[in-house]
């Protein structure tokens, strides 16, 4: 336990920020993907690894701040400093509201009000034509206004497409790191504890259901920055974002990276979108590769890419000290 | 509004709610035996759609081709839930309710794929039965016989299986099984065969029910997802687990689309997915249902 | 310190606790027996909370603490130990007891700091405490059985309780490890001046340690005195002793 902590988040985004210059356009298009995918599987591995509540229904604050943040910038003009932080605090708000409802309720009971509160977001989303745009969504969301960084340094060479890339992992990565600062503060002990044994935590003295309202509305806003981001990336926001399989979807990079694991949702998200752009190439059946893929989870690798790994590792490390004594 | 508009709204709800009683009481019971909660329902009606109309595609000559295929999707169906249950799912019981759920949604996906390679993805239609053809004034409204044949099926099945699960000595250990899986296994019953049977019993009324609907709606991929948000809402309301239950829910769901449209066009989808939320809310295990450990 | 007057709950007609009175001193050690089903788990589940009484009042120190919430009962000083092991089986050894610390101090809602090494010294005495201390860095779920219940005794401290409630505090032991936690138990109660309420089926650790015996019989109190008068009781003998004793 004193061996000196790697400071992971920061050496990732240092790896990860000269992509623009070294990698093609097409990889630094990915990359932001990747990078916006991973912040939303983080927020909602706040709940799943390390509160141990199922949500179904995280992408509900990932779309409201996709809508949030994209009928503010489009259909009222406000800059993206604004609109960004706007749309995680809608968020959040929202996932107080919906939040204080699902903690009254466990397990599979908890997992189907989060459902069923993101289906009414996403029934709202698809019929409300005058605010949502209904089923066409909101097309062409502008990008934030980037001309500021024509003057630094190196990044004035780059296009709209790099810039937006930097700000997204700026953001993320300090999103993450907020993340992960509450997951190692005693407040995201006290969460690992209701995790492990509710009963238990409540006769420690927790307050079990204000907690898990806290760590709800939490990983609600983040989500809904993620969201943010996303519907600028994809240059429009879209009821879609906010149906229940993008849901399933975020629950399987979460755990095909690992959910025991910090870094587990990031992987995932690496791998997910990675493979989905590599197999969309040679197949239309995309979602019986992602159906495989869980399978293999489910029956093969039941603690995920980076559970596997360190099943690995030490199998290999008791190896090695077998041969040691022998 | 009048007594024709009415008394058309109602029956329509009635329809679609006996189809969704149909379609949930598989989902239910699979959840009251078994505690999982299966996604992949709606895929097996969507596979029991298309079975029914390749059957009756074979079978193109006969007039009534239509029966035959029916009992043959059903079956299939059944056959294949069997196989699912006995290979796979067994393997997940004693794991977190999560890896059961993202197993059934595994499914969802490789069988949805499965049915665009098999079958394509344009619609594709199945005549009605000429039995069943025409239909009959009421108030003003034209009722096709095979509507009031729905109407009438949903009924028949909810009640021969509760006659099932009352009467019969499989049926007590059903419920006993729902009721307390260790006091089961203390009994010595086969609770392995149960479940694969219980299993093939849901995916059956599932496939029947894709081969039921195939006469009113076309048959498109995605039929898989829309059905099960819809059965997922029924059986809440009702009761996980708790099969009249989930008639009830069906009865109220049918009633409240198809009344919804009429008071809020605009909002008559929010309407059911709200009325799911206010029961997880005021009574998580459902109108009908009772509390579980 | 703890008085329990006519305390009543019934589950659906059958009537589990019926009326049942109980003053526990403060530093004297009671112990609840009684046959299985008399009531014992759910008379405590009553006292800390985790049931709702029909009827009758639990004082803590003076304070009216009857049906409140348990985290609240837990901040007011009385710590419990569960039957079942309950402790948080993925934390470390270390973790569990840090985690009670930090909620007992009021640090749960601290998400600026890092957790790691706070109330190290303190988790690490109070570990030393109970002989886990060797174990700091294990994870709970894998300690043996007698460990895990050791742990959970660590847990409960770590609130700093005045009162401890122990159901079952040997239950599954073998004879070395109940003899283990036993004197265990004495001597922590002794440092820490604890008072403790305790259900214990051996008979034998009933009469070692306890200063006062309540017997439950399908859930009313049949007799309650000090282990001699309890042992002499001819009601208790015929339900319950005779069998053993």
């Amino acid at each position: 336990m004193s061996a000196r902590r790697i400071p992971w988040t920061l050496l990732i985004f240092l790896a990860l920020l000269p992509l623009p210059w070294i990698g093609s356009r097409y990889q630094t298009f990915l990359g932001t993907e990747i990078a916006i995918d991973a912040l939303f599987a983080v927020s909602l591995n706040l709940l799943l690894g390390t509160t141990g509540l199922v949500s179904f229904g995280h992408v509900a604050y990932f779309g409201i701040g996709s809508y949030v943040c994209g009928i503010l910038m489009k259909t009222y003009g406000l800059p993206f400093v604004l609109a960004f932080p706007a749309a995680g605090l809608g968020a959040a708000l929202f996932a107080v509201v919906f939040g204080f409802f699902c903690v009254r309720l466990t397990k599979i009971y908890f997992a189907m009000l989060t459902l069923a509160f993101s289906q009414i977001v996403w029934a709202v989303c698809f019929k409300w034509n005058a605010v949502t745009g209904g089923d066409q969504g909101i097309a062409d969301v502008p990008f934030p206004n980037m001309h500021w960084m024509a003057s630094l340094p190196y990044v004035g060479d780059l296009n709209i497409n790099g810039r937006f890339y930097l700000l997204s992992l700026v953001l993320v990565a300090v999103c993450i790191a907020a993340i992960g600062q509450i997951t190692r503060s005693p407040f995201g002990r006290m969460l690992t504890a209701i995790r492990d044994n509710r009963e238990r935590a409540a006769f420690i003295g927790l307050n079990v259901r204000a907690y898990e309202l806290s760590v709800f509305v939490v990983a609600g806003g983040f989500a809904g920055l993620s969201g943010a981001l996303y519907g600028i990336f994809n240059r429009g926001v879209f009821p879609d974002y906010v149906f229940w399989p993008k849901s399933a979807e975020v629950m399987i990079m979460t755990i095909l990276g690992g959910m025991n694991y910090f870094w587990g949702p990031t992987v995932g998200a690496f791998v997910l979108v990675w493979l989905n752009q590599e197999i969309t190439n040679y197949t239309q059946y995309w979602p019986a590769v992602l159906g495989s893929i869980l399978l293999i989870l489910l029956f093969a690798l039941p603690g995920g890419i980076l559970g596997g790994l360190a099943r690995g590792g030490a199998a290999l490390r008791r190896l090695l000290a077998g041969r040691g004594d022998a | 509004m009048t007594a024709s508009l009415l008394v058309g709204q109602f029956l329509s709800g009635l329809t679609t709610s006996m189809f969704l009683f149909l379609i949930a009481s598989g989902l239910s019971l699979v959840f009251g035996v078994m505690r999982v909660l299966n996604f992949a329902h709606g895929s097996f009606y969507m596979i029991g759609a298309y079975l029914a109309w390749q059957v009756v595609t074979w079978l193109h000559p006969v007039g009534e081709a239509f029966w035959p295929a029916a009992l043959a999707a059903g079956l299939g169906v059944a056959v294949l839930g069997a196989v699912v249950e006995r290979l796979l799912l067994r393997h997940l019981y004693g794991l977190d309710e999560l890896y059961q759920l993202l197993f059934t949604y595994a499914l969802v996906l490789i069988l949805g794929d499965a049915a665009k390679y098999l079958w394509g993805t344009g619609q594709l239609s199945v005549h009605r039965p000429p039995v069943l053809d025409g239909g009959f004034q009421l108030v003003g409204n034209t009722v096709p016989y095979y509507n009031l044949f729905i109407i009438a099926v949903g009924p028949a099945i909810a009640i021969t299986v509760g006659l099932v699960l009352s009467r019969t000595a499989a049926g007590r250990m059903l419920r006993a099984a729902s009721a307390d899986r260790e006091m089961l296994d203390a009994m010595g019953a086969n609770v392995g065969l149960i479940y694969t049977g219980m299993f093939a019993v849901s995916s059956f009324l599932a496939g029947l029910a894709g081969a039921l609907i195939t006469p009113m709606e076309s048959i498109v991929p995605g039929m898989d997802v829309q059905v099960i948000v819809q059965a997922f809402i029924v059986v809440v309301i009702g009761g996980l687990g708790s099969f009249w239950g989930t008639f009830w829910g069906a009865m109220i769901y049918g009633q409240v689309l198809s009344f919804g449209i009429l008071i809020l066009p605009e909002f008559s989808l929010f309407s059911v997915f709200a009325l799911m939320a206010v029961v997880l809310i005021v009574r998580p295990w459902g109108l009908f249902g009772r509390p579980i450990r | 310190m703890l008085e329990i007057t006519g305390l009543h709950k019934s589950f659906a007609g059958f009537v589990a606790v019926n009326e049942v009175s109980l003053t526990v001193a403060e530093r004297q050690i009671v112990a609840v027996i009684g046959p299985n089903g008399a009531g014992k788990s759910t008379f405590f589940n009553l006292i800390t909370g985790h049931l709702r009484p029909d009827g009758g009042r639990v004082m803590l120190n003076g304070r009216d603490v009857t049906g409140i919430a348990p985290h609240r009962i837990c901040a007011l000083g009385m710590g419990r130990s569960f039957q079942l092991t309950n402790i948080f089986p993925r934390l470390t050894v270390f973790e569990n007891v840090q985690a009670a610390l930090l909620a007992h101090r009021g640090k749960g809602r601290d998400f600026l700091s890092r957790a790691e090494a706070m109330f190290r010294d303190e988790t690490m005495a109070l570990l030393a405490s109970i002989g886990l201390a060797s174990q700091a860095g294990t994870v709970a779920g894998v300690l043996a059985y007698g460990n895990q219940k050791q742990l959970e005794l660590g847990i409960a401290l770590a609130s700093d309780p005045k009162v401890l409630l122990l159901d079952e505090p040997t239950a599954g032991m073998s004879a070395n490890e109940t003899h283990e936690t036993i004197a265990l138990l004495e001597r922590i109660a002794e440092q820490r001046g604890l008072t403790l309420l305790f259900t214990e089926h051996d008979m034998e650790v009933v009469f070692r340690i306890a200063h006062k015996i309540a017997v439950l019989y399908q859930g009313r109190k049949l007799a309650e005195g000090a282990p001699e008068e309890v042992r002499a009781n001819a009601d208790v003998r015929r339900v319950y002793l005779g069998g053993h004793a």
